[in-house]
């Protein structure tokens, strides 16, 4: 038995290591994809480009301005006399901002009732989020500082008006990316790799007729089944690890959490993606097909388990999808110990679906492997 | 417990009433196999005869429906995986893993089959000199030539020492000097004592086995010795002639009772004949008197297909040759 769980596993070994390009890029995604989200999207979302019609000429609307140079997010790099040269502008793609300074805005401020017009591009909305919020906080942080200028009795001339960040202070920009997609990242790394690796690994040996010669020998459907499994867990490990410390060393993200918990967890996440890779290999007659049935079992996923939008926020149907994914539960493992560092006692109630999960799928996927070999 | 006692020290395939349902499909119906040790047997039938069916059943991974079956004498129904064990199998898709070298090939195929480690090395340098693979031991098995990796996959299935080989078309797509070579391999296997029972649509291959089985609708409808099969169920001549109107000739000749049977194959016409003593002049004077032109007719060797044909009912002729051609039996 050893012999042969050892040949099928030395064999696995040796073809991923023949095949470089997989290899490379199976250990590879994972930063490239950190890179990703950790510098080029952040970058975008400061400095947006942005048009000013500014109408008053007036100090209040000059200090404003300012504020919204300073915070970083807004490059007032151009000025227009009218309505339709900005329309024209974000239009084309010039600007993605418009900021519309109406002509009495000073009078308007000083009857507490100023109105500012900020029109953001939307089709780009991480743009036109990002935008909306410095906008709001800013206008926020305006108004308070015009109030107690106002109230105090004394006129106090405000240099530099006590911008509130605060409010952005939440989505913490230079990190947010990072933090926020390390998760997301080890749990859809994991399930490529156990889902779509693993159904291709045994369907290419279907394709080539290798199948059919080991069904002939005397191995065991489990010793096969073993053979395939162990090397792919560690290749999934191995993706995990790479994620984790390019994560921690380059961006800065902390790991608050236990992380033999996180291993220990994530094998039980892969347990039932095991099942759904054995399942889609049982599905498919040829590579290709095993691929775009393994596509079609992360796309709920990736939309519906959280990863993108958050669940409270679905409709009442969607939210039940979500409840069977095992993706949800891992995010939320995932996140609890490496953003929060809680501990099992916190965990198990996203542990426990996943068991369940990972024996009810697992267990019919290795029957039907079973009689798809007979 | 079996009624019957295989002889298993002299046959290494014995089966009594072995039969195979699939639903309602009776695939294999009641068959007495008996394979002798260390022959060379020839299993022959178009496809959805039972051919490979049987043979899954011989190897073990597929259990009989009914009877009982002993491959070199374990119990087919009570030790499966023993007989698996004990058998080497090779198929006509070659089941080799391209990415891995031959080496690597043979030393996986060594460890599934449990070769023990300590005799490993000498084993693989023998199986090597076997398939005249020496010196590409590093080459990967997806670069070598058709009969290269016919001979890999051979010793592959031999790595362990079976007594016992199954070769499922082994000579499929393989060019016919690698062929010859191939089955030169495999005869001289079969002398050294190792049983092989292996499956071919060529003549000329099916005629270097000591024995030949014929099996069609699940049943063995003929079996013995070469020689014998063709004395004794094809007494019968075989003509082919190529005739400018086929078709013309093909009319003409069905029409005459010295004819049993004709085959248009392209431009050329096909002839089994009905009685001894139909030869290419009688033929070619018939010919002549219907007044149809033939370019020229000869004699020519029975084919499988003739021999198998010969063993159907009259009425399911022309269907089992639609089945053998349609599996590139060449017609001649």
């Amino acid at each position: 038995m050893g012999s042969r769980l050892h040949g099928i596993i030395a064999k696995e070994f040796i073809q991923l290591g023949r095949d470089r390009l997989a290899l490379t890029l199976m250990l590879f995604v994972p930063v490239v994809m950190l890179f990703i989200f950790g510098w080029a999207i952040n970058t975008d979302v400061k400095h947006v480009p942005t048009v000013v019609l500014e109408q008053s000429g007036s100090v209040e609307a000059q200090q404003l301005l300012e504020a919204l140079e300073n915070s970083q997010y807004f490059d007032l790099r151009y000025r227009v006399r009218s309505q339709r040269e900005m329309t024209r502008m974000i239009d084309d793609g010039t600007a993605k901002v418009g900021v519309v300074i109406p002509p009495d805005y000073a009078r308007q401020l000083a009857r507490r009732r100023a109105r500012v017009q900020v029109i953001v591009d939307a089709s780009d909305p991480q743009v036109a989020t990002s935008a909306m919020n410095t906008a709001t906080a800013l206008a926020a942080a305006r108004s308070l500082a015009v109030l107690a200028q106002t109230s105090g009795g004394t006129v106090v001339r405000d240099e530099a008006p006590p911008l509130d960040f605060r409010v952005r202070a939440w989505y913490n920009p230079d990190l947010v990316s990072a933090i926020f997609i390390v998760p997301g990242l080890i749990g859809a790394l994991l399930m490529q790799t156990t889902v779509s690796v693993m159904a291709i690994a045994i369907v290419r040996e279907r394709e080539r007729g290798t199948l059919e010669a080991l069904v002939v020998s005397p191995i065991r459907r489990w010793e096969l089944l073993l053979g395939k499994i162990i090397p792919n867990l560690l290749v999934a490990y191995g993706q995990m690890t790479m994620a984790l410390l390019v994560a921690h060393f380059v961006f800065d993200v902390p790991v608050r959490g236990s992380l033999p918990l996180l291993y220990g967890l994530s094998a039980v996440f892969m347990w039932g993606t095991l099942g759904i890779g054995i399942f889609v290999s049982a599905a498919s007659r040829t590579v290709p097909q095993a691929m775009q049935l393994s596509f079609m079992t992360f796309l709920p996923s990736i939309y519906l388990s959280g990863l993108l939008f958050p669940i409270e926020g679905m409709p009442r149907g969607a939210q039940y999808l979500a409840a069977v994914i095992p993706l949800t539960y891992y995010l939320r493992i995932v996140r609890g110990i490496v953003l929060k560092g809680i501990g099992f006692e916190y965990l198990w109630p996203h542990v426990l679906p996943l068991l369940v999960f990972g024996a009810v799928v697992f267990t019919l996927s290795v029957l039907r492997f079973r009689k798809q070999l007979d | 417990m079996p009624s019957w006692a295989p002889d298993a020290g002299r046959l290494a395939v014995v089966t009594r009433g072995l039969t195979k349902r699939f639903g309602r499909l009776l695939a294999v119906d009641h068959l007495d196999l008996e394979v002798r040790r260390g022959e060379l047997y020839g299993f022959l039938g178009p496809n959805g005869a039972g051919k490979s069916t049987t043979l899954r059943m011989l190897c073990g991974i597929l259990e009989p429906s009914e009877g009982d079956g002993h491959v070199l004498g374990i119990d087919l129904r009570r030790h499966p995986e023993r007989v698996k064990s004990s058998i080497g199998y090779m198929s006509q898709r070659f089941s080799l893993y391209d990415d891995l070298t031959v080496e690597e090939n043979l030393t996986f195929y060594a460890r599934v089959y449990m070769v023990p480690r300590a005799g490993r090395a000498a084993r693989l340098q023998q199986m090597l000199r076997l398939g005249d693979l020496v010196g590409r031991e590093r080459q990967l098995a997806g670069q070598l030539s058709g009969g290269y990796r016919q001979r890999l996959a051979l010793t592959c299935a031999l790595v362990h020492g079976p007594e016992m080989v199954f070769l499922d078309e082994p000579t499929a797509g393989v060019d016919p000097v690698s062929r010859r070579t191939f089955w030169a391999l495999v005869r001289r296997l079969a002398d050294q004592g190792t049983t092989i029972l292996i499956t071919t649509h060529y003549m000329d291959e099916a005629e270097l086995c000591d024995t030949l089985g014929f099996i069609y609708q699940g049943r063995l409808i003929a079996h013995g010795p070469p020689a014998r099969i063709k004395a004794e169920a094809f007494a019968r001549p075989v003509l082919e002639l190529q005739a400018p109107d086929p078709r013309l000739a093909a009319e003409a000749l069905a029409e005459w009772d010295a004819v049993e049977e004709v085959v248009r194959a392209g431009a050329r016409v096909r002839v089994i004949g009905a009685r001894q003593d139909l030869d290419a002049a009688a033929l070619t004077a018939y010919l002549r008197a219907h007044g149809v032109a033939a370019e020229w007719v000869t004699a020519v060797e029975p084919t499988v297909e003739d021999l198998f044909v010969s063993f159907v009912d009259r009425e399911r002729k022309a269907r089992v040759r639609e089945q053998l051609q349609a599996l590139g039996a060449p017609p001649a």
